[in-house]
C-alpha cells in the first residue's frame, strides 16, 4: 500500500487542483478512464459539500485528502473540521420525477454514492471523515 | 470556464469551454440568467467542449429548462455532449428531462 497526502485550502478555486491529483493518483492506482471520471465527480462534490455545508462557506477551513493505492484499487480519505451531518437525513433525490417536481439540489451526495463501491462517513469531536473506496473491477453504475 | 454566447434567428447557442463546478458554475448562472431576463427561452447548450460537469452546473441545467419551457414559451436544448459528460447527465437521470442533439446545427433546425 502506498499513501499520499495533501492540504488544500477550502475554496472553489482549489477544485480544479483537487481534480488534478485525483486524477494522477487514480491513473497511478490502475483506474480506467471511465472509473477516473467517477472518481473525479465524487470528490468534487464531496469538497464542495464540505466547504458549503460543513464550513458554511469559503476561506472558513482546510480539506485534507489522503490516498491509498491499493491491490484493488484506490482508496480516498477527505477530512475537514467544520459541522458534521446526519447523512441518513439527507432525502435521496428522485432522478424519475418530471420537470415540474424536479429540485435544484441535492444531487452531491448521491452522484458520490452512485459513482463509488463504498462511501462512509466517520464523525469524531471536530473531524469529519469521509472514505471513500473504487476497485479497479467496479462494480458501481458508473464504472 | 469560458462562455460564449452565438446569437441565431431563431435560437441562442451557448457554448460552454472547460469546467463547470462550483467554483464556475455562478458564472455560467450569470450568463443563462442574462439570456432569460432578456426573454431568450429557446437556448442550445454546446456541450462539446466541457471538460467536466457537477452538480452545480446540472442545478443550472434543470433550472434554465424550468424557467424557458415555462407557459411553453422554450426549451434548452444540448448539443455535442461528450460521453463522460452523457454519464453525468444519465446518472443524475437528466437523459429524459432534456433532448439530446448530436451537433449544434442539428439542435439549432429543431427548434
Amino acid at each position: 500500500m502506498v499513501a499520499f497526502s495533501f492540504t488544500f485550502p477550502g475554496m472553489y478555486a482549489s477544485l480544479s487542483e483537487i481534480a488534478g491529483v485525483v486524477k494522477d493518483k487514480s491513473l497511478e492506482a490502475g483506474l480506467s478512464e471511465t472509473s477516473i471520471n467517477a472518481v473525479e465527480c465524487a470528490v468534487d462534490e464531496a469538497c464542495s459539500n464540505i466547504i458549503e455545508h460543513a464550513y458554511g462557506g469559503e476561506g472558513k477551513g482546510e480539506i485534507y485528502l489522503n490516498f491509498e493505492i491499493i491491490p484493488e484499487g484506490i482508496k480516498i480519505m477527505i477530512t475537514d473540521h467544520g459541522k458534521s451531518f446526519r447523512p441518513e437525513d439527507v432525502e435521496e433525490p428522485n432522478i424519475q420525477a418530471p420537470l415540474s417536481h424536479r429540485k435544484a439540489s441535492g444531487l452531491g451526495l448521491y452522484m458520490m454514492k452512485k459513482c463509488m463501491d463504498d462511501v462512509s462517513f466517520d464523525f469524531q469531536e471536530g473531524c469529519n471523515t469521509l472514505t471513500m473506496v473504487k476497485f479497479k473491477n467496479s462494480g458501481c453504475l458508473w464504472k | 470556464m469560458e462562455v460564449l454566447i452565438t446569437h441565431y434567428k431563431r435560437c441562442e447557442v451557448l457554448s460552454i469551454i472547460g469546467r463547470v463546478d462550483s467554483n464556475t458554475a455562478p458564472q455560467l448562472q450569470e450568463e443563462t440568467a442574462k439570456l432569460t431576463n432578456d426573454g431568450k427561452y429557446k437556448i442550445v447548450f454546446d456541450l462539446g467542449k466541457v471538460e467536466f460537469l457537477s452538480s452545480a452546473g446540472l442545478r443550472i441545467l434543470i433550472v434554465t429548462q424550468k424557467e424557458c419551457k415555462r407557459y411553453n414559451r422554450g426549451e434548452v436544448l444540448l448539443a455535442n455532449v461528450p460521453p463522460k459528460i452523457y454519464s453525468s447527465l444519465d446518472l443524475a437521470g437528466f437523459t429524459a428531462l432534456f433532448k439530446i442533439h448530436t451537433s449544434v446545427v442539428d439542435a439549432v433546425a429543431a427548434f
